[in-house]
């Protein structure tokens, strides 16, 4: 056995004691990875980003003055949000400064459709909280939100200006959505 | 006693199957309720995330119960009931990904690690049993005599019974 090949296979051996090092390099990448406050494991992508609204033409809430919703409405060449509420739901009671905000200040065109939800509470929670939508269409059975691949609400999504969906927001819209990602979202599709 | 039957008695109960579907979602054919039934196994209900929709008492995986049932009464076929979900909610919506590029690594992934750790096995048992002697370099001569005198010392100082 030669002088250099004992040499190496000492250095390889030796090595093998930074596997211990190693393994927990790894494993703390995953640990890093997995309290990532930020990281939302229950999100999921949407199947529908890029992809056209579906059809459907839903009417205004039961007992409610204004317009009802249908995809058309979406293909009118502005970009849109439609926002998927129901006053059973909480989370849509935290977001729904941020609509009032939107629908006011920037002059976006905000839709929604309200999820399953009974009319006369619909209209309660609108009356009370103030109505940021320019159309709403009511989804009684939830059936119109299966077709959007919505699995809870609220989620919002940004239509471009060719009534393709671009972007679903899962949850309610805080301020760092709204500053993060849904207002300069808006702007580069308006452009 | 009787306290103790009632309690295992209660206890049993509660381990026996939930089961969510509701008589009234139920078809009427028993043969299309049981295709339903068995589709429905590999729907992912996309609230609980990691409960089929048959087995998921949420208000999604309800309606979506009673859409797989709609769809199979219209005449669609399983693949085209899945198809109709995975368009609209993606491939999780599936317990069984499909086979396509995307999901080659999730399909193939373990095969491969084996594959890997297994010619890891051979090829370390192949290098032994071509060299078998392979280890520590043998001594040098004057290592040998050191050694020797070292032990030759030792016996020297503890004499030792034979």
């Amino acid at each position: 056995m030669t002088e250099a090949m004992t040499s190496g296979t000492i250095v390889r051996r030796r090595l093998i004691f930074l596997a211990p090092l190693v393994a927990f390099g790894v494993l703390a990448g995953y640990f890093i990875w997995g309290l990532n406050p930020d990281r939302h494991p229950h999100d999921l992508p949407s199947a529908m980003i890029d992809r056209p609204v579906p059809e459907f033409s839903l009417p205004t809430i039961e007992g409610m003055a204004g317009l009802g919703l249908s995809a058309d409405d979406l293909r009118t060449g502005e970009v849109t949000l439609v926002n998927f509420f129901a006053s059973w739901c909480v989370p849509c009671r935290l977001e729904h400064r941020y609509l009032l905000e939107l629908a006011k200040d920037d002059k976006v065109r905000l839709y929604g459709v309200n999820y399953k939800n009974e009319p006369a509470e619909a209209r309660a929670w609108l009356t009370g909280l103030g109505n940021p939508y320019g159309r709403i269409g009511a989804d009684s059975t939830g059936r119109v939100g299966i077709d959007w691949g919505v699995y809870g609400v609220p989620e919002t999504y940004i239509i471009d200006r060719t009534g393709r969906i671009r972007y679903r927001q899962l949850g309610p819209i805080d301020q760092k959505a709204l500053d993060e990602t849904i207002r300069p979202m808006i702007r580069k599709l308006s452009q | 006693m009787r306290m103790w039957l009632l309690a295992l008695t209660l206890w049993l109960v509660g381990l026996s199957p939930a089961w969510a579907v509701l008589p009234s979602e139920m078809l009427d054919d028993p043969v299309l309720e049981a295709r339903a039934r068995a589709l429905s196994q590999d729907i992912r209900c996309l609230v609980c995330q990691n409960e089929p929709i048959d087995s998921s008492n949420a208000d999604l995986a309800h309606d979506l119960r009673v859409l797989v049932r709609e769809r199979l009464v219209a005449g669609d076929s399983d693949d085209q009931v899945k198809s109709y979900l995975v368009a609209r909610y993606g491939d999780f919506v599936l317990f069984n990904p499909p086979m396509k590029p995307e999901t080659y690594l999730l399909w193939f992934g373990p095969a491969l690690l084996v594959l890997l750790g297994g010619g890891g096995v051979v090829a370390y048992y192949a290098r032994r049993r071509r060299n078998p002697a392979a280890g520590p370099a043998p001594l040098s001569t004057d290592e040998r005599q050191r050694l020797e005198r070292a032990l030759a010392d030792t016996d020297a100082a503890e004499p030792r019974a034979r």
